[in-house]
């Protein structure tokens, strides 16, 4: 392996280290083991947080373990991408005194156990003959799959990509998420029974007919797709990546030379942005800026990862909008063209709308650009359901997470949106829980069936 | 899934893990809560001719900012009427049947008052009886608690009075506050006492405010000494509970207590002779629900090792206990420091060369501090490994020995076979 090869492989390692023992113990018993404690309040999976801290300061590692997975069937991956500082270490009561204990390291420590030790910590139920098909393996797909089978449901999960994981495989960096750690979860969950058909997209594999015939309930848990278009000139050009895209071919093993030393600008401000900046960053790029059409005040990405992308070296230019792609005569990217923006009015979303300012043009010369301005909804497939949605978010009743059609249940990214909710892989995680203990509350009660 | 229920002199209940005599079992309420969760009995807080308590009854120990290392209290034996805590015990018991409900007594050391309030106690349906011969404040002042279970004639005497109408089991609680308890366990034993729990608190004083010299806890400016508890006397319990478990004329069931904290401190008392444990400090510190980990861990441990019941775990240390006659003089340990994962505080160094026997050398080593033990001289008392603060950094070693296992006892007897 070359040593530039090598660089960038060292540059996609997992940042943060695990807890040694000392670390972890000597943290456990930090832990005040809170009554009613605002951490679980704050996990979207309500983990009983005290309760699992307390048991790697006893050395229960395999209770501990059994703990988090129980609440949060893919606690391994939230361990290290839950942004733990808006959750439960931003409860903390000790916030107020000393600092918060560190939960999110804490959660690795005891999930690497898991990991490591190949404890069977959960059982598939006795069959209750029920026959289930999620559509995505992602977060929200795998933990409604991981209860079902645990109450007796033959699960089938039909996932396009070629591995199981979603977001998890596919979309969250490596430095912050290794692929061994979805890996696991997935084979976890699989260990129960579940039938993960990968390389299966409904549509063009299998039909949603198909699915809504053969099985007795269906849970809609696609996610979101790629970045949608900028609507400008020069998106054909070479260099100008879907962020989406980008991302997760630095999840697919060989990592590519052709960022080292080039000038990358970065399109939107939200956290794929910053993943998009950031593992340009990794890549070897000598440059990396993020274009953002208003301030840092409007940015969507989090506290955390604005800084961690600071410290990766990003420039962020406010205010600041993609006007035009330039490219040379071989159709490769060479300079974006910006207008300069300025904030106006409070729009309908309780924002300042940014303005042009007119006359202001000027160009960057850069070597690639990333889009990261939202994805794009999979409507074709939420509609050959026959389900109805607003702009690609699917209209679900929040508190059955069932659609019109009373077999169809939806969640995680699919309906989030348009004000409802936000969008994290813990909260995909806890829906995918609530969508599976809705059909399995239906089954139980058969005389409310519709 | 391990079996954790445990039979205690014919005391059953669904775990090892009972809340002891003491302020958390003080009412119907908080048992029917310590049930509810999981806790698998309760010794009810002592009932016996009503008294009044002091404002101001608990202190506590902090050990370098860790809460709560010890605890100190003056309250008494129960201040509710008797009729109250047996109406109490008749609700509870009702709604659990399956857990066990002991009732801790404490009279005056007369033989009708033991007869009337077993009688009482047992009329509304108890699993047990505990024997309160170990308040050692307030109580033994009246010459009862302590007072009583100092002198051995007491305990055995009015052992047997209680045992003449009960018609359930009888547990005796002993005190630590006594040079060698297996002599009161004994006279227990002789009263016909079924099982006997210990420790008791031991008498302390938790400290002196250095600003008002009133010392903690105080009444009004002035101070009583109290009973001692929490996970500082768990070694000073498992010893105890140790020496009862392995005197071959202490023949019933230990219900193990002393600053029990987790499941693995109730491991350590059921493989030192304790069929079950009592619980109070932890549960005052934490609530009753730490008893979930405490099921969960056990359960799991029983698990891993491959045992099936908890049962089984009882009393498997005890044959390892012994007098030091009978420890291996040739038997030897030696400390071998691992430099790789040293962080160089160098506490072991100076714990050896100022405090025990001068043989860990610090020495550079291409201008890299290291340490090393210089074997010959290591005695194997393991206080450098103690005073390490690094897992992995000093082991403590077997070195096989030239010469065959010889303990005092056997030298001894080997040296008068020779003088004849």
């Amino acid at each position: 392996m070359d040593s530039m090869t090598s660089q960038l492989q060292r540059n996609f390692v997992e940042l943060t280290n695990r807890m040694t023992k000392n670390e972890a113990l000597e943290e456990a018993n930090r832990c005040l083991y809170c009554y009613d404690a605002p951490c679980i309040k704050a996990c979207p999976t309500s983990i009983q947080i005290p309760n699992f801290i307390k048991k790697i300061a006893s050395g229960n590692m395999k209770g501990s373990a059994t703990t988090i997975l129980e609440a949060n069937p893919i606690g391994a991956s939230c361990a290290r991408v839950c942004p733990t500082e808006e959750l439960c270490e931003g409860a903390c009561v000790l916030n107020a005194s000393t600092k918060p204990i560190k939960i999110g390291h804490l959660q690795r420590y005891a999930t690497d156990w898991a990991m490591e030790s190949d404890a069977q910590l959960f059982s598939k139920g006795q069959s209750n003959g029920q026959k289930v098909a999620i559509i995505g393996a992602g977060p929200a797909g795998l933990s409604a799959a991981r209860d079902l089978s645990r109450f007796g449901y033959s699960v089938t999960i039909y996932e396009a990509e070629s591995k199981a994981g979603g977001l998890g495989s596919y979309g969250i960096v490596s430095f912050r998420l290794p692929n061994e750690v979805v890996d696991w979860e997935v084979e976890q969950i699989a260990k129960l029974g579940v039938d993960i058909k990968t390389n299966t997209t409904v549509g063009i594999d299998i039909s949603a007919e198909a699915i809504l015939e053969q099985y007795d309930s269906v849970i809609l848990a696609v996610g979101m797709g790629a970045v949608p278009n900028l609507r400008i000139e020069g998106e054909e050009l070479a260099g100008v990546h879907d962020a989406i895209e980008f991302v997760k071919q630095t999840k697919m093993g060989a990592l590519t030379k052709d960022l080292v030393g080039k000038r990358v600008a970065v399109i939107g401000a939200g956290n794929t942005a910053i993943d998009g900046a950031t593992c340009a960053v990794r890549l070897g790029a000598e440059n990396v800026k993020i274009l953002y059409r208003r301030t840092q005040k409007e940015m969507t990405a989090y506290k955390f990862e604005y800084e961690f992308a600071k410290q990766d070296g990003v420039e962020f230019n406010w205010l600041t909008a993609p006007q035009k792609i330039i490219g040379d005569e071989a159709g490769q990217v060479v300079g974006i063209e910006c207008v300069k923006m300025k904030l106006g009015e409070v729009g309908a979303d309780g924002r300042q709308r940014p303005e042009v300012v007119e006359g202001s043009n000027f160009i960057i010369k850069v070597d690639a650009v990333i889009k990261a301005i939202g994805q794009t909804r999979f409507v074709s497939l939420i509609e050959a359901f026959g389900l109805k949605h607003t702009d690609g978010v699917v209209d679900i009743d929040e508190t059955t997470m069932q659609t019109p059609n009373k077999k169809v249940f939806a969640c995680g990214d699919v309906v989030f949106g348009n004000g409802q909710g936000e969008a994290m892989v813990v909260t995909a995680a806890q829906q995918g829980k609530d969508a599976a203990q809705m059909i399995h509350n239906r089954l139980k009660k058969p005389s409310e069936l519709a | 899934m391990a079996d954790l229920r445990i039979d205690l002199a014919g005391i059953k209940s669904p775990n090892p893990f009972w809340l002891a005599s003491a302020p958390p079992t003080n009412s119907g309420y908080q048992v029917q809560r310590a049930f509810e969760a999981g806790w698998g009995g309760a010794v009810w807080k002592t009932l016996g001719e009503p008294i009044l308590n002091v404002s101001s009854r608990f202190a506590a120990v902090s050990y370098n900012g860790q809460r709560v290392a010890g605890f100190n209290n003056i309250e008494l034996i129960t201040d509710r009427p008797l009729e109250v805590n047996l109406q109490e015990i008749y609700e509870t018991k009702k709604r659990f049947p399956n857990h066990a409900i002991i009732v801790s007594l404490m009279v005056e050391p007369k033989q009708e008052k033991w007869h009337e309030i077993v009688k009482k106690v047992e009329d509304v349906g108890v699993d047990g009886l505990e024997l309160n011969f170990g308040c050692p404040h307030g109580m033994a002042e009246r010459g009862m608690g302590s007072a009583s279970g100092q002198v051995p004639e007491l305990v055995e005497k009015q052992t047997y009075w209680v045992k003449e109408v009960a018609r359930t089991p009888v547990i005796v609680k002993l005190t630590p506050n006594i040079t060698d308890i297996t002599v009161t366990a004994e006279a227990a034993t002789r009263g016909g006492a079924d099982a006997i729990s210990m420790i008791n608190t031991i008498n302390s004083l938790a400290g002196v405010d250095l600003d008002t010299w009133n010392t903690v806890p105080h009444v009004g400016g002035k101070g009583a000494h109290g009973g001692y508890c929490g996970p500082a006397v768990k070694p000073i319990a498992l010893n105890m509970v140790a020496e009862c478990a392995r005197n071959p004329s202490i023949n019933v069931p230990i219900s193990g207590i002393g600053g029990i904290s987790n499941w693995q401190d109730a491991a350590e008392f059921m493989l030192m002779g304790a069929t079950g444990v009592q619980v109070c400090t932890a549960a005052m510190h934490h609530g009753f629900s730490i008893v979930e980990d405490m099921i969960d861990g056990l359960n799991n441990y029983l698990d891993d090792k491959g045992i099936a019941s908890v049962m089984d775990l009882v009393g498997r240390t005890v044959p390892r206990y012994s007098d030091w006659g009978n420890l291996d003089l040739n038997y030897k340990i030696v400390a071998e420091i691992n430099n790789d994962v040293c962080i160089n505080c160098n506490k072991c160094h100076i714990a050896c060369e100022d405090t025990s026997h001068q043989c860990i050398d610090l020495y550079t080593e291409s201008g890299r501090p290291m340490l090393k033990v210089r074997e010959q001289d290591c005695v194997g008392c393991n206080l450098c490994s103690i005073v390490c603060p690094v897992d992995g950094a000093i082991t403590m070693v077997e070195r096989k020995s030239a010469i065959a296992p010889m303990t005092w006892n056997e030298r001894q007897s080997l040296i008068s076979n020779l003088a004849k």
